[in-house]
């Protein structure tokens, strides 16, 4: 099922300018792989290198962070959407 | 990008990120780190030549009196009176505290709209100045909100404020009369936070708690700067402060340790003590843990102003908590009324709900033994009474209602 995934510009490096991917999967984690399957360079940046979600990067799942649901476990459905944001704002 | 011509010498300082290192070149600011999405932090220039005690009490009362430790080269273009809110003695609370002494650092007065946030939008207004920006623009619960829009107002720039759509009618309305674009937005202010950070993305905006973070989040060292200055030139031994996106303990230790390193004050820092509400205290509940990252929460309290779930520094800020000796305190929400009404009636200042966060918190932590009889504590007053005064409006219900006649005021007075 594809999911799309909103980049923030800071990734648009990794993905060659692309700021929107329709990844496969079926939790959120799983969608993300098929992001990094096309664009390896990004995936350093989503996870850290025991796979959990960096403090800075926040994954959303509609309007919802994915760390208030099971993270990256988080089942998707049919119209979900991935926005991914750098979380420096705030306070 | 459209600009605006501000014939200033006004130069914001340089960006590097707080995590790898990493320059930040661009020409405009951004939110995060290219390199690895960490946080961006000011970088002072190695050689510059700081004040001495005698040169600073001889500048204008501001807190740009503190210039060199603000990240700007070049004379401030806005905002330029505020600061130096008045640090208030309060015999009655130290008592309650058992401790020697204590202030009240009274932000609640900041000029020019009542709270600590007109410290760190003085730096995001002259940073969109610096760098030309066509708006300043900021994600609130509420305070930011009132202060953005006032100083937007001031200089003739347009502003775009997003709150939540549930915030104190008086910081809506406190918002609204400076005329900004104000946008409510269906969520909590970590929704509000998400938006924000992707139109940060989008338009050329100076949003400020976003793409001028690095620059904004300065401006609360001065609130160290001028307590230090204001006890003549020295340190408390602890301070209490409100913890929201936990920006401000940081920015506290930070300032107190820079003028430490500056040979202006002596001693070891103050113990820094952070308070939140009980229905939102991911930072007190991550110091309490010892180790970890911030467990992000759904808010619920009626401390609006400190209600951030997901707080950017929280990490941070419960270190800072830690290596400086200090703690931590969380009060429910009937804690905070109580707080609020106690702190008024033992200083005769009126604090927002922060506020009674913050006395309540130091009042559990006296009780579980953090202060001594030789502590001198100041506690930080970051927002005015005046603008959650909706929380006490029950209060109202036990006023007597009565008769211009003098006996009914006697039958008051033997009643």
């Amino acid at each position: 099922m594809p999911v799309p995934i909103h980049l923030p510009s800071a990734l648009a490096a990794q993905t060659g300018g692309l700021r929107q991917h329709l990844g496969d999967g079926h939790t959120v984690g799983a969608v993300l792989d098929d992001l990094v399957a096309r664009f390896p360079a990004v995936g350093p940046r989503l996870r850290d290198e025991h796979g959990e979600p960096y403090p800075f990067v926040t994954v959303y799942l509609n309007d919802e962070d994915i760390r208030l649901s099971d993270g990256f476990a988080t089942t998707v459905c049919e119209g979900d959407e991935i926005v991914i944001v750098p979380a420096v704002a705030g306070g | 990008m459209s600009t605006l011509a501000i014939p200033s010498g006004l130069e914001a300082l340089p960006l590097a990120c707080a995590l790898c290192g990493a320059a930040h070149t661009a020409a405009r600011p951004t939110a995060s780190c290219a390199e690895c999405l960490g946080p961006l932090e000011v970088t002072y220039p190695q050689d510059r030549t700081l004040p001495d005690r005698d040169t600073i009490a001889a500048r204008p009362l501001s807190l740009w009196r503190y210039a060199e430790w603000l990240p700007f080269l070049g004379e401030p273009v806005a905002a330029r009176q505020v600061g130096w809110t008045p640090l208030l003695e309060v015999p009655r609370v130290a008592r309650a505290l058992g401790v020697g002494r204590a202030w009240l650092k009274a932000d609640a007065l900041s000029s020019v709209s009542l709270s600590f946030k007109d410290r760190v939008v003085a730096m995001a207004i002259n940073a969109v100045q610096a760098f030309g920006l066509e708006a300043i623009a900021c994600a609130s619960t509420g305070n930011l909100a009132n202060a953005v829009a006032a100083a937007a107002a001031r200089e003739g720039i347009p502003a775009w404020i997003f709150v939540p759509e549930d915030l104190e009618q008086a910081k809506l309305v406190g918002t609204l009369v400076y005329g900004p674009r104000l946008v409510r937005v269906r969520g909590t202010y970590d929704d509000v936070n998400r938006l924000c950070a992707q139109l940060a993305d989008e338009y050329a905006w100076g949003i400020a708690n976003v793409n001028l973070r690095a620059y904004y989040g300065e401006g609360s060292k001065t609130m160290a700067f001028e307590i230090a200055e204001q006890l003549g030139w020295r340190q408390p031994t602890a301070v209490v402060a409100p913890m929201a996106g936990g920006s401000l303990v940081t920015k506290l230790h930070k300032g107190f340790g820079e003028f430490r390193a500056a040979g202006l004050v002596d001693g070891p820092r103050p113990r820094i003590y952070g308070a939140q509400a009980s229905g939102c205290a991911p930072i007190v509940r991550l110091f309490e843990r010892g180790e970890g990252q911030i467990i992000p929460e759904r808010p619920a309290t009626i401390a609006r102003s400190l209600a951030i779930g997901n707080p950017a520094d929280g990490r941070q800020a419960a270190e800072v908590l830690r290596t400086s000796g200090g703690g931590a305190a969380h009060v429910d929400d009937a804690a905070i009324l109580d707080g609020i009404r106690e702190l008024a009636s033992l200083t005769g200042l009126f604090g927002e709900s922060a506020a009674g966060v913050t006395y309540a918190s130091a009042k559990q932590l006296a009780a579980r033994g953090a202060f001594s009889p030789d502590d001198e504590v100041v506690l930080c007053i970051t927002g005015n009474g005046l603008k959650t005064a909706e929380s006490l409006a029950g209060d109202l219900s036990g006023v007597p209602v009565i008769p211009p006649r003098l006996r009914d005021v006697a039958a008051l007075l033997s009643a």
